[in-house]
């Protein structure tokens, strides 16, 4: 019994990845976490997705994975953000009810067979000659393993803060993991401390709405996962959140507190996030800035707590709650639990490879928040690739690195090594290149394939997502054969006042100008219902199809550009290549080039500190 | 695995042919012993001290070769960044060839074109640009180009390219930073700054454009084809310039039929007259060829004289297709035979005597006008002279203004940032970031060997 292929530490969104994804793929699994009912637990913000978040999601739903499954099933609100923006940028976002999200993972997970939940604290990794073979729990079990994949979030010796009474703990409440991170150092990991913060809760009785701009969900609200029933969806009732701001009153508040910070007061060493930061920082960093815009945002259907989103602090309590009283709609809010600041252990990221697995320690892999990274997403991602490559090791199959054009997931592994984080990562569209390519409507057509290879996607679903795709590729072939007539189109031409055609031109032309949308343009046929058939009624095609003709100048580019920089990106490097024999380098490059030791050209130019001189040397060494 | 500096390269680095010395250049790894083998001096070279010059005997076989000077430098402080040499001889092939066959049967095997240059770009004495410079620098035909490529070697057009980077990527990171806090709805920077300053970006972009049709004309000289209706006087025009006959001139039309190619010299720049057949219908095969032929050198010619027959009325159609050809701003009217006319011009037409040689002098005065021989470009002036960076800035020009036009009609913000991304990368090919095959095959040919 204590015995197994994989040995998951942590039940958040990288431990449930990655254990659903080893145990699907037939690997005998076992997650073990703190607290069973914690299970994919929401620490942080009652919401998933956003900018680039819901790309990741997208993408890990392709893949197989189980995030977007469980966001459907407890959202309460569902939002395509950034719809003023071309479609890369669109996000889609969703508010969860944080008891049912917990509630609907331990029924996923339950049902998972080959996969054994087990409640205690990994506390030691056992290593034999550089391979791990087991762990020790607190509870004093040795279990024998193949591959330990750590995804312990902010457990590790976490500190939590608020006001300057530090508290053990890796969330409200619950203990952290002594021991795990000392073992690895044993090993001969580098280890760090980061922060990251959440703000106060507040009783939503005691807020006054109606004073407050509201922010109802979408129309027609659209699910992240592809295997959600849509004509079902949403399941569950629809909640709006709502906007205030923070105000010059407020501001000077919190500045009385700044002498209790333990951030101001350098009792928390960790660096925090740059681009979330606590609303001390705000006011100290954009000091010029009068106001702060906040979300309030519920927690569940029957909860009475709300989310203060854009307040994290870790002042004392009771200068928090000063403060928010001078808040537009908080005048007389009950505040029911603070914000406060938790500190933890990473590894900074160089350590791993392109596949989570450490580079020091073979079956041995890192993913979520011990890498540096903050937020659902981005954690869930890595969880699920590391779950995928240690599982595929064992299998003997081929290991999964995404590209960079390829994926955000490929973006981030590839940050994460190359540039190994100094504060929290969390994704941005602005740090995928390709991101014209990277969109979230066509992240099954990018990824499915790989989602099927590791057998986390069904042939039977990889078939219809097969044949959704090929029936938009088909569609936009005929599209730019089909041609419309002046008497067809002329006076939907003139009611918009735009330039009429004077002889006919094909319909794909037509939908590229950019006030025309392709049901315009389709309606304008007499006979549609005959010629589009199969598109006309269906939202979804018609929306990918649009983008891929609105686009196709930027997508086409973007795709020779992609062809042009593989030259360089698929350049191998070889295995435990001595840098020391090429003389121009510089010594930074070469103290880095070592240190991170890169499978490939490409991911050699990202590394900070490696010129393009330096890269055109190694490029001539290598070819040569 | 090999270091490149274990294996040593020899080649002549001077130019084949007779001369009072030549020069062959020796690197790698203590290639002083191998050159000790052959080399009897007054101490072994491998002894002597680094940067002195040696004067002794190249023996093989107890055969005296040659008497020489061997100068020596040390890694890194050489051309290449390794150990190397320069043997310096009597400038004989003969000489040359056998002291080459001798080092090839020491542990020496023959350079590769460029292949110094190679390693002096993989041992981090320049970058790509300057490696480039080097080619240039050896094209040379003149003191000017010779200025242009030297300011490229030092790194000027580098340092240029790399604000103009910095700039660019100003603009980017607040546009992306718009982008990460899109729900926030901020502008970071007003879309008028970007606009001016990518029109600024643009300026310099064009600067630098116009810049290589006069580094090129430096570096290779001006091509003018002569074109024009048979018996116009082509021909004379051309022996006028030359003041040697070696282009045919005879009174039957159509007698020159291939291209003829001289050479001119005026105040430093040199000119390339290419004498054109008579464009006459025709259909006598050899003659058709000759047209052909004609209509190539219009295409490739920098100016096109078109030489007309001042008493003759102008053929517009003739006109039309000369100008069809090339461009109507290249093409140069020039009215001949004003010797032999009373007919009046206007002051800014073009009238000269090939025969007395009358107006020749005020016509170079146009040319060097037209070629942009005035006082913008100094010493110090950045020249481009390479067409791989002609292209590159001309589509990175291309790429801003789409960046401007997507800010015109107001568009999202990764659409304008795509366009600069773009530019970023063209810039990047010129500096060495992306590095791919043709561009580093591309340059490192073009050195011949010994370079």
């Amino acid at each position: 019994m204590n015995n197994f292929d994989i040995i998951v530490a942590g039940g958040g969104h990288a431990g449930i990845e990655a254990s659903v994804s080893a145990a699907r793929m037939g690997l005998k699994v076992a997650l073990i976490t703190m607290e069973k009912d914690g299970l994919g637990r929401l620490s942080c913000n009652p919401a998933i997705g956003g900018s680039a978040k819901g790309h990741l999601v997208h993408e890990i739903d392709a893949l197989g994975g189980v995030m977007g499954i469980i966001a459907d099933n407890s959202g309460i609100q569902f939002r395509t953000l950034n719809k003023s923006k071309g479609p890369a940028i669109w996000a889609a976002r969703s508010q969860n009810d944080r008891k049912i999200y917990t509630i609907e993972a331990i029924d996923y997970l339950s049902k998972i067979q080959n996969l054994e939940i087990i409640e205690d604290i990994v506390i030691e990794a056992i290593e034999e000659n550089n391979k791990i073979v087991g762990v020790i729990t607190k509870n004093g079990k040795q279990i024998i393993t193949k591959s330990l994949i750590i995804a312990a979030g902010t457990f590790l010796n976490g500190v939590m803060y608020t006001g300057l009474t530090p508290s053990v703990g890796g969330r409200f409440k619950e203990e952290s993991a002594v021991g795990l991170t000392e073992s690895m150092v044993k090993m001969g990991f580098i280890s760090g401390r980061l922060k990251t913060g959440t703000p106060p809760r507040l009783h939503k009785d005691s807020i006054n709405f109606s004073i407050l701009e509201e922010q109802a969900g979408d129309e027609n609200p659209l699910p992240f996962s592809f295997k959600t029933n849509k004509s079902k969806f949403p399941f569950l009732p629809q909640l709006s959140c709502f906007l205030t701001y923070t105000n010059e009153d407020v501001h000077r508040i919190l500045e009385t507190g700044f002498h209790f910070s333990p951030m101001f007061r350098g009792l928390i060493d960790g660096k925090g996030p740059r681009y979330c930061p606590s609303i001390e920082d705000k006011i100290v960093r954009f000091n010029d800035k009068l106001k702060h815009q906040l979300f309030i945002e519920p927690e569940g259907l029957d909860s009475i707590e709300m989310y203060l989103n854009g307040f994290s602090s870790s002042l004392p309590a009771e200068i928090q709650l000063k403060a928010m009283k001078k808040i537009k709609g908080l005048e007389n809010v009950e505040m029911l639990r603070p914000g406060y600041a938790v500190e933890y252990d990473f590894f900074p990221p160089y350590q791993i490879d392109l596949t989570y697995e450490t580079k020091l320690i073979k079956g041995l892999y890192f993913a979520g928040q011990i890498n540096g990274t903050s937020g659902y997403e981005e954690a869930a991602g890595q969880g699920l690739v590391a779950g995928i490559n240690a599982a595929a090791k064992i299998l003997g199959m081929p290991e999964l690195i995404l590209k960079r054009s390829e994926a955000y997931l490929g973006v981030m592994i590839d940050d994460l090594v190359g540039k190994s984080t100094e504060e929290p990562y969390r994704m941005f569209t602005s740090r995928a290149e390709h991101r014209l390519l990277l969109r979230q409507d066509n992240a099954m057509e990018r990824l499915s394939k790989y989602g099927y290879k590791y057998g986390l996607i069904t042939k039977e679903e990889l078939n219809q997502i097969e044949e959704k795709y090929s029936l938009i590729h088909k569609t936009i072939f005929s599209l730019n054969e089909i041609k419309i007539k002046p008497n067809q189109i002329n006076s939907l031409l003139e009611t918009k006042n735009l330039s009429i055609l004077d002889n006919s031109e094909t319909v794909s032309k037509l939908i590229k100008r950019p006030e025309l949308t392709i049901s315009d343009v389709l309606s304008s046929f007499t006979n549609k219902e005959e010629l589009f058939s199969e598109i006309l009624n269906n939202s979804e095609i018609l929306e990918k199809i649009e983008i891929e003709i609105k686009y196709e100048g930027y997508i086409q580019k973007e795709q020779e550009l992609v062809e042009k920089l593989d030259k360089i990106e698929n350049v191998q490097i070889p295995l435990g290549f001595d840098y020391s024999i090429i003389k121009g380098f510089s010594t930074e490059a070469r103290q880095r080039l070592t240190k991170i030791n890169p499978r490939t050209l490409g991911q050699a130019t990202r590394i900070s500190g490696v010129t393009s001189s330096d890269i055109s040397v190694l490029y001539v060494y290598l070819k040569r | 695995m090999k270091k490149f500096d274990e294996d040593i390269i020899a080649a002549l680095a001077t130019p084949n042919g007779e001369g009072a010395i030549a020069v062959i250049r020796v690197s790698g790894k203590e290639c002083f012993k191998q050159i000790d083998k052959i080399f009897k001096g007054k101490n072994l070279l491998s002894e002597v001290k680094k940067n002195t010059i040696n004067y002794g005997k190249i023996t093989f076989n107890n055969q005296l070769i040659d008497d020489v000077l061997v100068s020596i430098f040390h890694s890194p402080n050489s051309y290449t960044g390794e150990d190397s040499v320069e043997i310096s001889t009597h400038g004989n092939p003969l000489i040359v060839q056998k002291i080459i066959e001798i080092l090839l049967k020491q542990k020496i095997r023959l350079a590769e074109p460029g292949e110094f240059t190679k390693r002096a770009f993989l041992n981090g004495k320049f970058d790509l640009t300057q490696a480039e410079a080097v080619a240039d620098i050896i094209k040379s035909r003149n003191d000017s180009a010779l200025k242009g490529a030297r300011n490229q070697l030092n790194g000027l057009l580098s340092e240029e390219i790399k604000n103009i980077k910095k700039s660019l990527i100003e603009i980017i990171s607040l546009l992306e930073l718009e982008l990460d806090f899109a729900e926030e709805d901020l502008q970071f920077i007003s879309r008028n700054e970007i606009v001016s300053k990518i029109r600024e970006i643009i300026r310099i972009f064009e600067t630098l454009i116009t810049s290589y049709r006069f580094g090129r004309i430096l570096r290779d000289g001006v091509n003018i084809a002569i074109v024009g209706k048979p018996n116009v006087g082509k021909s004379s025009l051309l022996n006028y310039f030359v003041k040697e006959n070696r282009a045919i001139v005879s009174e039957i039309p159509g007698t020159t039929r291939d291209v003829i190619i001289e050479e001119v010299n005026i105040e430093g720049i040199l000119f390339k007259f290419y004498d054109t057949a008579g464009f006459r219908e025709s259909d006598n095969e050899i003659e058709t060829l000759g047209v052909e032929k004609s209509e190539k050198t219009i295409l490739q010619a920098d100016f096109v004289m078109l030489i007309h027959d001042v008493e003759q009325e102008l053929d517009l159609q003739f006109y039309n297709r000369i100008v069809s050809l090339t461009e109507e701003n290249r093409v140069l009217l020039v009215q001949n035979k004003i010797d032999k006319t009373i007919k009046k011009l206007n002051e800014n037409e073009i009238g000269i005597s090939a025969k007395t040689g009358e107006g020749i002098e005020k016509l170079f005065k146009h040319l060097m006008e037209r070629i942009g021989q005035t006082k913008i470009y100094t010493e110090n002036s950045l020249i481009i002279t390479n067409l791989r960076h002609l292209e590159i800035l001309t589509k990175g020009k291309n790429y801003l203004k789409n960046a401007i036009y997507a800010l015109e009609i107001n568009q999202s913000q990764e659409f304008i940032s795509i366009e600069i991304r773009y530019t970023l990368e063209m810039l990047d090919e010129i500096i060495g970031v992306v590095t791919t095959d043709e561009i580093l095959n591309n340059i490192f040919n073009k050195f011949c060997i010994g370079k």
